[in-house]
């Protein structure tokens, strides 16, 4: 249970590993609150998606079940969205049609068809937790590095005063591709010198 | 037989063998860029010499950096990083802050050229990318002009008389001109004569200033076979061309096409940067293509776009392009004939 859990955070994190979900990564993390407010989201139909299509999954047929998948996934980000827009204004604001889009993303479709569709539905809701958390914290390591270089801020707090230049290149859509290609290069060149430090032992 | 093996050395066509090297062709470039580093020194003052030795310096160090970090052999030697800098430097305005100068080394040189497997496999111009990555990063300091002769503080630029380039002059006057009921209600600011072009002494980028400077270098070039007339001929006669014909406040035919390739960064972008060899078309069909392509690309963004000046973007963009150029520009191998469609039928 515990290898399922971390499995999402980091063996197969869904961002820098899976490359899942690339459009709100590169799209929505100009700043380090729209990284959390959009990976929360996530991870919350993520889970609730698993815990269902893993309730269903001895009913579905599997000829539909993609499109049986997408229906259970859209009524809940319907439920997230409207939830958004009553109780918090300000994340549905700044993330606007990307919260609808979570239908389409390949992490919670990934998901139903890799893990809630074979496993039960306490195993899934855990898959769909360490998923959701993986890809809140990527998201969260791509807004902060992108938002403290680009505006000089950190969730809104001015960081560096006046005689900071903003390098504005990072909020704007080159900087996401810069700042991915960038953190996936160093977490890559970490797991390769783990990787090497464990063959050495074995 | 140990002998013979060290003798016969067996190696594919072609067998002529030739002087040229790369840091040949590099220090060429270099050699051919000094009349338009000379001209923008003597407009703009001693700081544009020393943003280019910063550039210069900046670009050598990080490429050595980067070879001794990922334990290359270093490739300092061969002069392009040298080259890469100052085609940087020859593309900021003279106010350009140091450290923003070295950021845009960084960038040239570790993210496009080394991170895409180094010399020879940047796709596209380095020293144009990070000037697209300057521009956007630091608007406000990569267009700020100064009036030509004016002294430029060497650290701040607080005291700097800000000055419109030819073609943002040349942009408004078109503006207030087309939005007044007569030409003669618009107050049209006096535009800078074809001499004040031709010799450079115009607000601009410290290389792009003097065409006469830059036709210098370029003649060199083109009378050691570094480069061919083919990409800077076609690529200025499209702009000229498109000029001529849309670039006028009295209809069709009517543009400044002189004044348009005398301006802006066209004359240092279609001799030194359009004839990159690594990242533009080496079939010579290819070459024209590549040229007209980029002509348009800077016909329609000055003419049209946003921004007074788009050499660096078309350049760029058709950098990209050009693995495509090349692939459909290929010429026929001797002796190989076209397989027709009814053939196929019957074999």
């Amino acid at each position: 249970m515990k290898n399922v859990f971390m499995n999402g955070i980091f063996k197969e994190n869904p961002t820098f590993v899976l490359f899942l979900g690339m459009c709100p990564t590169l799209a929505v993390t100009t700043s380090a609150f729209n990284a959390v407010g959009m990976g929360l989201s996530t991870m919350v139909v993520l889970v609730f998606s698993n815990i269902f299509i893993s309730l269903l999954r001895k009913f579905i047929p599997d000829k539909v079940r993609i499109a049986a998948y997408v229906v259970v996934i859209a009524s809940f980000v319907t439920i997230i969205e409207m939830i958004l827009k009553a109780y918090a204004q300000a994340v549905s604001a700044a993330l606007g049609i990307y919260i609808p889009l979570i239908v389409v993303n390949c992490i919670i479709l990934g998901r139903a068809e890799a893990f809630a569709s074979k496993n039960g539905a306490i195993r899934s809701a855990v898959d769909g937790l360490g998923m959701g958390l993986g890809f809140t914290l990527a998201l969260t390591v791509l807004g902060s590095i992108r938002e403290i270089l680009g505006a000089g801020t950190f969730f809104g707090i001015s960081l560096f005063g006046e005689a900071f230049n903003p390098v504005t290149i990072m909020i704007l859509p080159p900087g996401a591709f810069l700042t991915l290609g960038l953190v996936v290069m160093v977490i890559n060149i970490i797991s390769n010198k783990k990787r090497r430090g464990e063959s050495k032992i074995a | 037989m140990e002998n013979l093996k060290e003798k016969l050395i067996v190696t594919e066509s072609p067998h002529i063998r030739d002087g040229n090297t790369t840091g040949g062709i590099m220090l060429d470039v270099i050699i051919a860029l000094m009349p338009a580093l000379i001209a923008g020194v003597f407009v703009f003052g001693y700081r544009a010499a020393a943003l280019a030795v910063v550039c210069v310096g900046a670009c050598v160090f990080f490429e050595w950096a980067w070879c001794k970090i990922v334990k290359k052999q270093v490739s300092i030697g061969d002069f392009s990083a040298a080259v890469t800098g100052l085609l940087l430097a020859m593309n900021l305005p003279v106010t350009m802050p140091f450290w923003m100068a070295i950021v845009g080394s960084l960038f040239a040189i570790v993210i496009v050229k080394q991170f895409f497997g180094g010399i020879g496999h940047n796709f596209m111009n380095p020293a144009l990318a990070a000037r697209a990555f300057l521009l956007t990063s630091w608007a406000q300091a990569m267009t700020t002009w100064v009036q030509p002769f004016t002294k430029v503080a060497f650290f701040s630029n607080a005291d700097a008389v800000s000055h419109a380039t030819p073609l943002a002059q040349l942009a408004q006057n078109v503006d207030t001109v087309s939005q007044a009921t007569s030409a003669s209600d618009a107050a049209v600011a006096e535009l800078p004569s074809y001499l004040d072009l031709f010799l450079g002494t115009t607000g601009g980028c410290i290389g792009e200033v003097s065409a006469l400077a830059i036709l210098i270098g370029a003649v060199y070039l083109i009378c050691k076979r570094v480069i061919s007339i083919k990409i800077p001929a076609a690529y200025i006669l499209t702009v000229a061309a498109l000029t001529f014909v849309f670039g006028g406040n009295d209809g069709l035919f009517s543009g400044d096409a002189l004044y348009h390739v005398l301006s802006g960064g066209l004359m240092l972008g279609a001799f030194f940067m359009a004839t990159d060899y690594v990242t533009t078309p080496y079939t010579p069909n290819g070459q024209i293509v590549f040229g007209i392509g980029c002509g348009i690309l800077t016909a329609v963004i000055r003419l049209w776009g946003g921004y007074p000046e788009g050499v660096s973007y078309s350049i760029l963009l058709m950098n990209v392009a050009t693995p495509l150029i090349d692939k459909y520009t290929a010429p026929k191998r001797f002796g190989v004939v076209k397989e027709k469609k009814g053939d196929k039928k019957n074999a």
